[in-house]
């Protein structure tokens, strides 16, 4: 609204949104640019739906609104669709295509959702699907998914990839540069062809 | 100065850093937490670090070290400033010399609180000055601001950001840490520091004498500040500030509320300017009630007269709204759109291999039709297994328990607190349970930890809050010592040895205390705790989901038989479950 770049990060507890906002934090401020953020804490459990949201630019309050991110990665297939509306319209929708099923729906026995069925449903966003664990365990560790996910999305992002590399090497355990920045570049790599 | 991109938390424990904090006591609550968290692991601190077994503590332990001249922080959330709320009343009496910051931290929609409680209110009853910041840079430079203030009037200071100031992030200007240097001295003067009703009268007179100084020292500070620019105004504080001056149309006026108490002959003068005014602020009407005040009939618009909600928190669609609606902005910038319909919840679940969610269904297995009282912490998630009845505030289950136990409803009463919990205010329920001959039990999940708000030690631990090993607390000598005869531990893990120690409770009168005792998973994985994991044998699993109604994240069904994923820790809980006696050790392929 005010020029800012709006990005909602989504997922799942333990998958890695926070050190992903932080990259992007890093990142602004090797341009130089403010940036604001807002995430889900608390309850130190894994499993429940988390959100970060990064204002690249801003200047104000830190929460995006419905309707108006320019860029939605989410780090599984089913949050894609539950925050989808928060996508302003011709806004970039990044998506890890791995589904984790919430306990919920075998506990009170819901429909379980298929891949297909959500994927479908996403259609009308024109997502960039990837399998970001695939690629990840490819550039040398599951863990990197959340940089792959960076990495897909970041040619959507108003930032310097070197920044976004920089910033990757400075957050991620030191042991574990080189395969971030693998992932982060094959992440990019595959975003390019999305 | 450094430019970082910081939580809220990070940046007060910063901004503490900065004026070389020498004492700082809190006790774990969200969105307050990481405050504390950030502080103790700073290497070569030059502070005394605690946390406290509970806010009172915490607040009397700083405050003492604010009456020997040190700067002292106190960090809790709002409802732990209902605990601390003795202590605080009197402390503006006795005022105090080194600089004391109570940081209170209000969670508006309730996100991880049992209230939407207003921090200011209590600055307001206690009479000390309140800072609300509106930024992450705002609270980083409030915090630093605390100390000269507190130390200015001897009075103690409350910062009150929200939980979208604690944990949103933002690019920070930085100052450099400094050590704390101050040695503590304690001078003794009966007249300031022992308030028998002689010496509180008079202490009293003296706090409201200060109150006009410190109004106008606030707006001299910058903190409540205003701009005319047109005929009507929007007067704002905190978080909701932020989301006014992003939608502020040009030719409003606006003041900003960073600090209380407010100078009324300044709010007056600014609203005398203009045709009527908006009130935007979360949580109770504390501005818009002062602006009422002084209106004189000019139009004011906000909470009591229906403009603005008291409940939830504001969000930049909910207060453009409020803004179209007063008649300040034309038309809503965010259209409406419709979230996605009917999709799977996903709600925070108790972890695979939690030794709550075992410890429940042994309780459920025992106590069919009992009266769960329970209390605040990880397994308040028992909701989700109906083992939780009742859930009011810390240490509210023992008594909730015990005052069912006395109404006469002749059904048994099992209720539940975590180890933190009960050492926090659930000790002094039991001591009262006993005493009046309550028939109760009470099962004490302890995990050794302070679990929800990310793993605080506490005196069950071991360690202190800085590192240091202690020698844990013993919950059975504890119980003991309270006059409890019936104290036993069991291994949750063990369904079968935890089902026999309930059904023994059961038989018994009086109050029993069955200790669950079992690590964190979260906490066994970081100490390196390896267990086997568990595999369904699909040929035996006859898909009659008894381990799938036990409800743990790792059991998922495929082709309608179970089958045990990844996330699983080891636990043996399911194991012991199935009927059908399908599910074994993974055999590695």
């Amino acid at each position: 609204m005010t020029g800012s770049f709006d990005i909602l990060i989504v997922g799942i507890g333990g998958q890695g949104t926070i050190l992903a906002s932080n990259i992007l934090g890093k990142a602004c401020l090797i341009e130089d640019r403010h940036v604001k953020g807002a995430e889900t804490h608390g309850m130190a459990q894994r499993g429940g739906s988390v959100e970060s949201h990064i204002r690249i630019g801003g200047k104000f309050g830190p929460l995006i609104m419905p309707g108006q991110a320019d860029l939605l990665i989410s780090f599984d297939l089913l949050e894609a669709l539950r925050y989808s509306h928060y996508l302003k319209r011709g806004g970039r929708m990044v998506v890890n295509r791995h589904l984790v099923l919430p306990t919920s729906v075998f506990t009170q026995k819901i429909a379980i959702p298929t891949e297909e069925e959500i994927s479908g449903r996403l259609k009308k966003y024109n997502p960039c699907l990837l399998d970001a664990d695939q690629i990840a365990n490819e550039a040398g560790s599951v863990l990197a998914q959340n940089v792959v996910m960076l990495g897909a999305a970041s040619g959507a992002m108003p930032l310097k990839s070197e920044s976004l590399v920089a910033a990757v090497k400075e957050l991620v355990p030191p042991k574990t540069i080189a395969v971030n920045t693998k992932a982060f570049d094959m992440g990019r790599e595959f975003g390019r062809k999305c | 100065m450094e430019r970082k991109y910081l939580l809220g938390n990070e940046a007060i424990a910063h901004a503490a850093l900065e004026s070389g904090v020498d004492f700082v006591s809190g006790y774990p609550g969200t969105p307050s937490s990481e405050i504390i968290d950030t502080l103790r692991v700073q290497p070569d601190r030059s502070f005394y670090i605690e946390w406290s077994v509970n806010e009172k503590v915490a607040l009397e332990n700083a405050l003492a070290a604010a009456w020997c001249g040190i700067r002292a922080l106190c960090t809790m959330k709002h409802v732990g400033l209902n605990v601390a709320s003795d202590p605080l009343m009197t402390s503006a009496y006795t005022g105090v010399t080194g600089g004391f910051v109570i940081m209170s931290a209000d969670d508006p929609f309730a996100h991880s609180s049992q209230n939407e409680q207003d921090s200011r209110c209590y600055a307001h009853f206690a009479k000390v000055p309140c800072l609300d910041p509106a930024s992450v840079q705002e609270a980083h430079d409030m915090m630093r601001d605390a100390f000269p203030l507190s130390e200015e009037f001897g009075l103690p200071v409350i910062l009150r950001p929200t939980t979208r100031i604690c944990h949103s992030k933002g690019d920070v200007v930085l100052g450099d840490a400094v050590p704390g240097t101050r040695k503590g001295e304690f001078h003794k003067d009966p007249r300031q520091y022992v308030v028998i009703p002689a010496h509180t009268r008079i202490l009293h007179k003296k706090l409201n004498e200060k109150q006009p100084a410190i109004k106008k020292r606030l707006v001299e500070r910058g903190y409540n500040r205003c701009e005319i620019r047109g005929r009507i105004a929007v007067i704002a504080s905190g978080i909701g500030a932020s989301y006014v001056e992003e939608l502020l149309p040009a030719g409003i006026s606006f003041a900003k509320i960073g600090a209380y108490p407010i100078d009324e002959d300044w709010l007056e003068a600014f609203i005398k300017k203009h045709e009527k005014i908006l009130v935007i602020e979360e949580l109770a009407p504390e501005v818009e009630e002062q602006v009422r005040q002084v209106s004189g009939g000019i139009p004011v618009f906000g909470k009591k007269n229906g403009y603005a909600p008291y409940e939830g928190e504001l969000s930049p669609v909910l207060v453009a709204a409020i803004m179209v609606r007063a008649g300040f902005l034309q038309k809503n910038p965010f259209s409406p759109v419709e979230p996605e319909q009917n999709l799977p919840v996903r709600p925070p679940i108790l972890c695979a291999g939690c030794l709550h969610r075992a410890t429940f269904f042994a309780i459920k297995k025992v106590f069919k039709d009992a009266i769960y009282p329970s209390d605040i912490g990880c397994y308040t998630l028992g909701l989700q297994l109906g083992v939780v009845d009742t859930t009011i505030c810390m240490g509210a289950s023992i008594t909730v328990a015990s005052g069912i136990a006395h109404s006469g409803d002749p059904r048994d009463v099992v209720c539940t607190i975590g180890d933190s919990t009960f050492l926090h205010t659930g000790i002094q329920g039991l001591i009262n349970a006993v005493y009046n001959g309550a028939n109760m039990t009470v099962v004490i999940l302890d995990n050794r930890i302070t679990g929800m708000t990310g793993h605080q030690p506490n005196p069950n631990t071991g360690v202190t809050a800085s590192g240091v090993e202690t020698p844990p607390i013993s919950l059975d000598a504890v119980c003991r010592a309270c006059g409890v005869t019936f104290v036993e531990t069991v291994d949750p893990f063990d369904i079968a040895g935890t089902v026999n120690v309930l059904a023994e409770a059961k038989k018994r009168r009086g109050v029993k205390v069955i200790i669950a005792k079992q690590m964190c998973v979260i906490m066994a994985r970081r100490a390196g705790v390896k267990r086997k994991h568990f595999a369904v044998n699909g040929d035996v699993c006859t898909g009659c989901g008894t381990c799938v109604r036990f409800g743990c994240p790792a059991i998922e069904v495929v082709d309608e038989k179970a089958r045990i994923t990844g996330l699983c820790s080891g636990c043996s809980v399911c194991t012991q479950l199935c009927p059908a006696g399908a599910i074994g050790p993974e055999v590695l392929k």
